[in-house]
């Protein structure tokens, strides 16, 4: 079974060289740790930066560079600012090719829900359904059981809907799984972790063609 | 040159009345009008109808417009960072459009550019889209939006012109400069307020157009909401 930390190492697979990539709040943001060598991206946030670097250091801190998780920030050379409506040009228009976001659930036609739950949790959709809405790839990273044990990834989701049809992959703490349009398809198994176990916790159908391999971190 | 300056906030929100619908820059607590929402929370006005991405904390930010319940509606993004919001909203005491960050910032922007409607992606298929009218553009439906106006906007710059040229710094840009262009009255605030002519107009923002009546914030808190560092190796 994959950490959080190992989930977002996993999708640092997906990087592509020459790419900008906008991550989500949370198991997202720790993407950027684990770049692989020889892969150049450049990060977006939505609040109006991109070229972001790492955290800063201790009494560098500028209230005036945040991301979109209001966490301090430092930019890096070649970066640029911009207003909101400049950021979500780029989402929107498809500059940004791909986006990586948390989700509370997914469902096997790529609905991904992570907004709103009903009479309890009420934080709003921030800019996920922008870029939901727009980039050509986008990957949740995300725990495959909510808290209560129960499975993330459904045949139908039952929260408000960020997005229809979008979600292209999932790679969570026990599988990898890619959205086609005959349902999810199991991709690959974190290591340790069966297929059945994998069948077990997941409440959609799962497609398992032959060997299903172990991911390699 | 045609002169923007007001001496104090005051005069800035001069002719603010209760029941009016307020822009308010910022990105959490990045860029707020920090003088313009701390003087707003000692006025008494209330009804308001404040269009903001965020709501600020319990006690910062809008969340002081909060506390005194001068705010009757919100329109934002994301307000996940202030209970006392999500114990109003909840309970119904607070009316909440929540809207795409995306669809927000443009729905300012269009104002301003004198667009009074577009579609977009966003949203579509979801509960924003009720009751929108729904389009297809190049195989992919899209949803109508409008777009919104106020009466005030209250937004915040690093420097500023006399003549009402803005400049922000790093991400404290964010909604400030949609903002300024929609609000049928805009008071900005700035840092750093200089003779018109100081500035260089290629590095301008804002072009003071968007701006009626500016003027030097007098003190600026900058609170910074999730203090993330690294170690030094």
């Amino acid at each position: 079974m994959l950490d959080k930390n190992q989930i977002a190492q996993r999708i640092a697979q997906e990087l592509e060289h020459n790419t900008y990539v906008n991550l989500g709040i949370g198991i997202p943001t720790l993407v950027a740790n684990y770049i692989p060598q020889g892969i150049d991206i450049e990060f977006q946030s939505e609040n109006g930066v991109l070229g972001m670097g790492p955290f800063p250091f201790e009494g560098d801190e500028d209230p005036d560079l945040i991301n979109a998780g209001k966490q301090t920030i430092t930019t890096l050379d070649g970066a640029v600012l911009f207003d909101s409506a400049t950021s979500f040009a780029m989402i929107r228009g498809q500059h940004v090719q791909l986006t990586v976001l948390g989700a509370m659930e997914v469902s096997e036609n790529g609905d991904i829900a992570n907004w709103k739950i009903p009479g309890k949790m009420v934080k709003g959709m921030g800019g996920a359904m922008d870029l939901v809405a727009s980039a050509d790839n986008i990957i949740v990273a995300m725990m495959h059981t909510n808290r209560a044990g129960e499975s993330k990834i459904l045949k139908q989701c039952t929260l408000p809907i960020t997005g229809v049809n979008c979600v292209k992959k999932v790679v969570t703490n026990l599988a990898v799984l890619e959205v086609t349009n005959k349902g999810f398809k199991l991709l690959e198994r974190a290591p340790g972790v069966s297929v059945e176990e994998i069948k077990n916790a997941t409440a959609a159908d799962l497609i398992i063609e032959g060997e299903i391999p172990e991911m390699v971190l | 040159m045609i002169n923007k300056v007001v001496s104090n906030i005051n005069e800035a929100l001069e002719g603010v009345e209760s029941n009016m619908t307020f822009m308010v820059g910022g990105f959490g607590l990045s860029g707020i009008p920090e003088n313009a929402i701390a003087a707003l929370s000692k006025m008494d006005v209330f009804g308001l109808t404040c269009i903001s991405n965020n709501a600020g904390v319990d006690d910062f930010g809008l969340g002081l417009l909060l506390q005194r319940k001068q705010i009757k509606k919100m329109i934002s993004s994301y307000v996940g960072e202030n209970a006392e919001f999500e114990r109003q909203m909840l309970s119904g005491e607070l009316e909440v459009d929540l809207i795409p960050q995306g669809s927000l910032a443009e729905r300012c922007r269009a104002a301003g550019a004198g667009i009074p409607a577009f579609f977009t992606p966003a949203g579509y298929g979801t509960e924003v889209a009720e009751g929108k009218e729904v389009r297809e553009y190049n195989g992919k439906p899209h949803i109508l939006e409008t777009a919104l106006t106020a009466d005030f906007a209250f937004v915040k710059a690093w420097k500023g012109d006399t003549a009402g040229n803005l400049i922000f710094k790093g991400t404290a840009r964010n909604f400030n400069p949609l903002m300024a262009m929609a609000g049928k009255i805009t008071v900005a605030e700035v840092e750093e307020l200089v003779p018109a002519g100081e500035l260089d107009p290629n590095q301008i923002h804002t072009p003071g157009i968007f701006v009626q009546r500016i003027l030097q914030g007098e003190k600026y808190e900058k609170r910074i909401e999730q203090r993330t560092i690294r170690k030094r190796e």
